[in-house]
């Protein structure tokens, strides 16, 4: 009886954490498809604000997916080469490295951005172009990249693999391209989720380091809800909620796949 | 090219990149705070002065409360989930790991606002979102996955043969919790609470949607440096932030190997 009685209480916190997370998703959700929300859905559903949306924030969508794709270059042009450097060349240096890119993930966004406009602020033309965004996303989202490429790299036997294909000749970049890019496929994947998913949500650094002709779609988002009618700043929810919902599916698979190559 | 200089050139985009863009900014933003009339004496200011110290307060005391609230429903539900193999379910409640902080913040309006759910269907006037509760709400729906996460994983690892034989030696299940439980989850618990604590106390997003009548720290640090062009303190209060954040984070690894992505 008592026993049963403890389970109860367990499963009523778990039902209400989960309402707690959901019940609020479902009513933006809805929100973004009834004509008149505060009549309720009887007023019927519409995809008219989801148009109206598309309409006011295109360019804020396609201004995202592009910082993404560039993140993404950037972050596997720095950070592959530099995971392999540092799985190469273990010690205290490299420890120390890899702990300064990863302040980022500690360091609020908002403080890092402070840091970048003091340095750079007075730049107008680096300052006004979205170049500027980006070096804020490929901050924030560079340790997850090269954490997770160094994850699977740290696995395995390199230094073997690397003699092996020495002794017959290669060098070192072929043993780069070769050996060490496909087999840490599986972290260089899942880093790549994980960055695209993190660049296209990112709103703290963004939202100090962005210009009125640059808004990327968290930064619209935040526009929306201060200045829209609520139907369609959830209109606008919804979009992004079809966008990052399959990344962060995918990026939960890549990494889940990525771990158990390197047990 | 030999092996030592390969290494070296593949490190070099790193070095070059946070040279410029990290340890040089954050330099400059440790130079600045000290640039104003009071000079270092501006770190003196945040808990002399009862504008920045009640802020400071008010953020701590509503980060403990997220941190406490995070691991209490988290280890609970955690725990009924792993052990009656609801493994799948967990993924659903990670779902929200990718909203970020602005629309969690938008999320809590819908729940609490004027428009909000329970506005409509209490009687009355019941608006919350705006306020510490609001902040609270948001801070806890950021920080539940994260938390729930850790320790599920953590919770799977459990052994239940020791469960098992604390029972049969005549133990009660709140000893089996105290005793058995929570000391395996330990190390986990620590980690993800002061994850959770971490990124409540640096979450901007989340309280650039609700925090229209109340200050936290990080509010202030953006009224100071947008408003007021009180640069040299925002960047002091990014600074103490920081290193607040940082140092938490630093304890969190140490302990569970692995930091989920903050950011609120």
């Amino acid at each position: 009886m008592f026993k049963s009685k403890i389970k109860m209480l367990q499963l009523a916190v778990t039902l209400s954490a989960c309402a707690f997370l959901l019940v609020p998703t479902i009513l933006s959700v809805m929100a973004g498809l009834t004509v008149n929300y505060f009549k309720g859905i009887s007023s019927g559903l519409t995809l008219k604000w989801v148009y109206q949306v598309w309409e006011l924030y295109a360019d804020s969508i396609f201004l995202s997916m592009w910082l993404a794709i560039a993140c993404l270059f950037c972050t596997l042009i720095i950070g592959l080469p530099a995971a392999y450097g540092l799985a190469r060349h273990p010690g205290w240096l490299s420890r120390l490295l890899e702990e300064f890119i990863s302040l980022p993930l500690a360091v609020p966004g908002l403080a890092l951005a402070l840091a970048l406009l003091q340095l750079y602020g007075s730049m107008k033309g680096f300052r006004a172009s979205w170049t500027f965004i980006l070096v804020g996303h490929v901050l924030y989202t560079l340790p997850f990249m090269v954490r997770s490429i160094l994850a699977v790299l740290a696995a395995m036997d390199l230094k073997t693999l690397e003699e092996g294909a020495a002794s017959l000749g290669a060098s070192p970049w072929q043993r780069f391209r070769d050996i060490v890019v496909p087999n840490a496929m599986p972290g260089i994947l899942a880093g790549a989720l994980t960055v695209v998913t993190l660049s296209i949500g990112e709103f703290n650094l963004t939202w100090m380091l962005h210009t009125p002709y640059l808004k990327t779609l968290p930064v619209g988002l935040a526009d929306s809800y201060a200045s829209m009618r609520l139907e369609i700043a959830s209109a606008y929810t919804l979009v992004f909620f079809i966008l990052i919902v399959p990344l962060l599916m995918a990026m939960q698979w890549a990494s889940a796949r990525a771990q158990r190559i390197t047990q | 090219m030999t092996n030592r200089t390969f290494v070296m050139v593949c490190l070099t985009p790193l070095f070059i990149f946070s040279l410029a863009f990290l340890a040089l900014p954050l330099i400059r933003l440790f130079l600045v705070s000290g640039e104003s009339d009071a000079g270092w004496a501006i770190y003196l200011d945040i808990v002399r002065k009862p504008r920045y110290l009640n802020t400071l307060v008010l953020t701590v005391l509503v980060s403990l409360a997220t941190t406490f609230a995070a691991l209490a429903v988290s280890t609970t539900a955690g725990m009924f989930l792993v052990r009656n193999r609801f493994r799948g379910r967990g993924t659903l409640l990670a779902v929200p790991l990718a909203f970020p902080g602005v629309v969690i913040g938008f999320l809590i309006i819908l729940l609490g606002g004027r428009q909000g759910l329970v506005n409509q269907l209490t009687p009355g006037h019941v608006v919350f979102a705006y306020s510490a509760i609001g902040l609270f709400l948001g801070y806890l729906y950021f920080s539940i996955p994260r938390v729930l996460l850790t320790v599920m994983a953590a919770a799977e690892k459990l052994d239940p043969a020791l469960e098992e034989a604390a029972r049969t030696m005549g133990a009660t299940p709140f000893r089996i919790v105290m005793d058995i439980i929570i000391p395996g989850l330990m190390p986990s618990l620590i980690a993800s609470g002061a994850i959770a604590f971490a990124t409540a106390m640096g979450a901007f997003g989340t309280a650039f949607t609700l925090a229209t009548n109340i200050d936290v720290i990080p509010m202030v640090i953006y009224t100071e440096f947008t408003l007021s062009a009180n640069i040299a303190m925002a960047s002091a209060l990014s600074i103490v932030l920081g290193i607040i954040t940082w140092i938490l984070l630093l304890i969190a690894r140490s302990l569970s190997g692995s930091t989920v992505a903050g950011g609120g």
